[in-house]
């Protein structure tokens, strides 16, 4: 099957930055796609450069089998949700959803009425003769989503698509967002630096660092089977272990990872483990988070709420079963 | 610092006063804010109301007296024999003219200043950006009088012009042009062809500030977004630069239009012999001592700017404010 987006060597650089180093990507067409990674790793030059805002500097893009460079963002079939929305301040939201119809040619009644069934979609129907200044930022990102699909994009580009709201709001769009790209079947290519965001959205994750794609994989590969240290610190903020560390428990001489609710934390009495210090409690609601401190090594652990804790400063221990101790690719 | 010395600040959670006047003063402004906001809106209020706006009344006020034409006394009774003086056929040509001149001084003005203010709001940074201010300023900071002399030699017949033409072989282009009935004339320097280059040259800075300021307003990616929607680059100037920069050229139109509605200088030195409002308002209330016809021609920009503010704010010229 043709990809939807594919980079082959694809690279972009700024003078002496290598903001996109040579990445291969291929993106299933349909796909909930997250590239993920902190800010300046290269994620949102890559979608920049789908979008045709970028060209490279080396290598190719192809969508859906056509290959891309050169070729200006008004002939691309693509459309993209901007992070702060970008919508027209001098046309109301139904101009404003309209926009692509008309410069494309569309008679006013029906692209009017092709923005209508887009503001529905997005569950603003009749919201179409206010002014983007007068809606609040959740609705706005709604406009800014209609505006998008009432073109029928082959791709869809989302830019930090939720960054600007608020915790409730974007809990609810991750949702929707979700449910929307499941039933309209069109492939979904979204930025973010939110890892929980990216892990709870999408079919499958590309987490970046310095203009090259760490690791692809599902989000339960990438939040179990992290590859490298950075990956397992970025995403979900792992215990990253080192190599010494590991040979004791596994024989093998590699960095490792364990994730924090995989750690049981005992008192100091209980019995065999790793002898650890509590540095902190933090209280986070449903989950308590601990820092420890094995000999010099810090180490975090979730534990669910009431659990029972000692005292910090206290002297304990920690203990995990082996196969929760994941061994990473990257040499030690 | 240690930590524990930060937390040992001796100083109560209360601080007292300054004291003294000033403390007081200070102290009185910030508890009544609109004292200070009176305190400082009085003297250009003042300065406005009375002696700017109520001068123009005290001369509009004039326009409705009438000239006596025996002894050339002001008969200070209201009329509108003056208005009526207005509307003869050679005063309603000087209007006319002016109002087409300026019109197309705005136009030439906008057209031009749009690339330049587009380049400055767009892509000029730092050195470059500085390099714009500075050239735009610049000739802002000379003597309208020397800019508008030395456009004289420019243009005039023994002019760098006329030379520059004549090497390249062009001399024939300006004298085809200078041919033609209205614009045409002996030289550049005594047709309204010259009047309206230099018109144009010198309100031309008035024109690029507003422009590029209200360019510089219109975020980036607003034009990426049009761009990603479909948009040409020409139905993205259509349909977003350009309704967005409006309120900046209409701004700038309105020191261009006005300018030029009022100017005597620049018609005087270079162009023909027929007159503009602004002469018109000058020999009226000087060679011929017509204060209340003077007057009633001055009403006349007034009156056009007016109707233009009116008629740009009903096209939605500043929707986008």
């Amino acid at each position: 099957m043709t990809p939807a987006v594919s980079f082959q060597k694809l690279s972009r650089h700024f003078g002496s930055v290598r903001a996109v180093d040579a990445v291969d990507l291929d993106i299933a067409p349909g796909e909930f796609f997250a590239m993920l990674g902190p800010s300046g790793s290269g994620k949102t030059t890559c979608l920049r450069l789908i979008a045709g805002f970028e060209q490279p500097t080396a290598g190719s893009i192809s969508i859906f089998g056509e290959r891309a460079e050169g070729v200006p963002p008004y002939r691309r079939n693509v459309n993209t949700v901007f992070q702060d929305y970008a919508l027209f301040p001098h046309l109301n939201v139904l101009d404003n959803v309209a926009y692509g119809l008309m410069v494309k040619g569309v008679g006013k009644a029906e692209r009017h009425k092709a923005a209508e069934e887009a503001l529905s979609l997005v569950r603003l129907p009749g919201y179409g003769a206010r002014r983007p200044g007068q809606l609040s930022g959740g609705q706005r990102q709604r406009v800014a989503l209609a505006r998008a699909l009432v073109n029928q994009p082959k791709v869809l580009l989302l830019d930090e698509p939720l960054g600007a709201l608020d915790l409730k709001l974007r809990e609810n769009m991750q949702e929707e967002l979700k449910s929307l790209q499941k039933a309209l079947g069109i492939t979904f290519v979204f930025v973010t630096h939110d890892q929980g965001e990216a892990l709870s959205m999408a079919d499958r994750v590309a987490v970046f660092n310095d203009g090259r794609i760490m690791q692809i994989g599902t989000p339960e590969d990438i939040y179990q089977r992290p590859r490298t240290r950075f990956v397992a610190d970025f995403v979900g903020s792992s215990n990253v272990l080192p190599p010494d560390f590991v040979q004791r428990y596994s024989g093998q001489h590699r960095w490792g990872s364990l994730r924090p609710e995989s750690i049981r934390v005992g008192r100091a009495a209980s019995g065999e483990g790793v002898a650890a210090r509590l540095v902190s409690t933090n209280y986070l609601g449903a989950t308590t988070r601990l820092a420890l401190d094995a000999d010099g090594l810090k180490l975090h652990a979730v534990v669910p709420a009431g659990t029972a804790l000692p005292e910090e400063g206290e002297a304990v221990v920690l203990t995990f079963n082996r196969e929760s101790l994941h061994l990473m690719d990257e040499p030690a | 610092m240690t930590i524990a010395a930060l937390n040992s600040n001796p100083a109560p959670a209360i601080l007292p006063g300054s004291g003294g006047m000033r403390g007081a003063l200070s102290d009185l402004f910030w508890r009544r804010p609109q004292l200070l906001l009176l305190l400082m809106l009085l003297p250009p209020v003042l300065w406005l109301g009375i002696v700017y706006i109520g001068s123009l009344f005290a001369l509009l006020a004039q326009s409705f007296f009438s000239i006596d034409e025996f002894s050339g006394l002001i008969n200070r009774q209201f009329t509108l024999k003056t208005y009526g003086d207005l509307l003869q056929a050679s005063n309603l040509d000087i209007i006319l003219r002016t109002v087409t001149m300026a019109a197309l001084v705005t136009l030439a003005s906008a057209i031009v200043a749009f690339p330049i203010a587009y380049y400055a709001a767009r892509y000029a940074r730092g050195r470059w950006k500085a390099l714009f201010y500075l050239g735009v300023m610049l000739p802002l900071w000379s003597s309208y009088l020397v800019k508008i002399y030395a456009w004289k030699l420019i243009l005039a017949k023994e002019g760098i012009l006329t030379w520059l033409l004549a090497k390249l072989h062009l001399l024939w282009v300006l004298d085809a042009w200078l041919a033609l009935p209205v614009v045409g004339g002996n030289s550049l320097s005594v047709s309204f062809t010259g009047t309206f280059i230099v018109f144009v040259y010198v309100w031309l800075p008035f024109m690029i500030l507003p422009v590029q300021a209200a360019l510089e307003r219109v975020p980036g990616n607003l034009v990426e977004a049009s761009s990603d929607l479909g948009a040409s680059p020409g139905q993205t100037f259509r349909n977003v630069l350009f309704p967005l920069a409006l309120p900046g050229i209409v701004a700038g139109s309105i020191f261009t239009f006005s300018l030029t509605l009022g100017d005597y200088i620049i018609p005087q030195i270079i162009g023909t012999s027929r007159l503009f409002i602004g002469q018109a308002v000058y020999s009226q209330q000087g060679t011929a001592g017509n204060i209340p016809l003077a007057a009633a021609f001055t009403v006349v920009p007034i009156v056009i700017m007016g109707f233009y503010l009116w008629g740009a704010k009903r096209m939605g010229a500043f929707d986008a404010l």
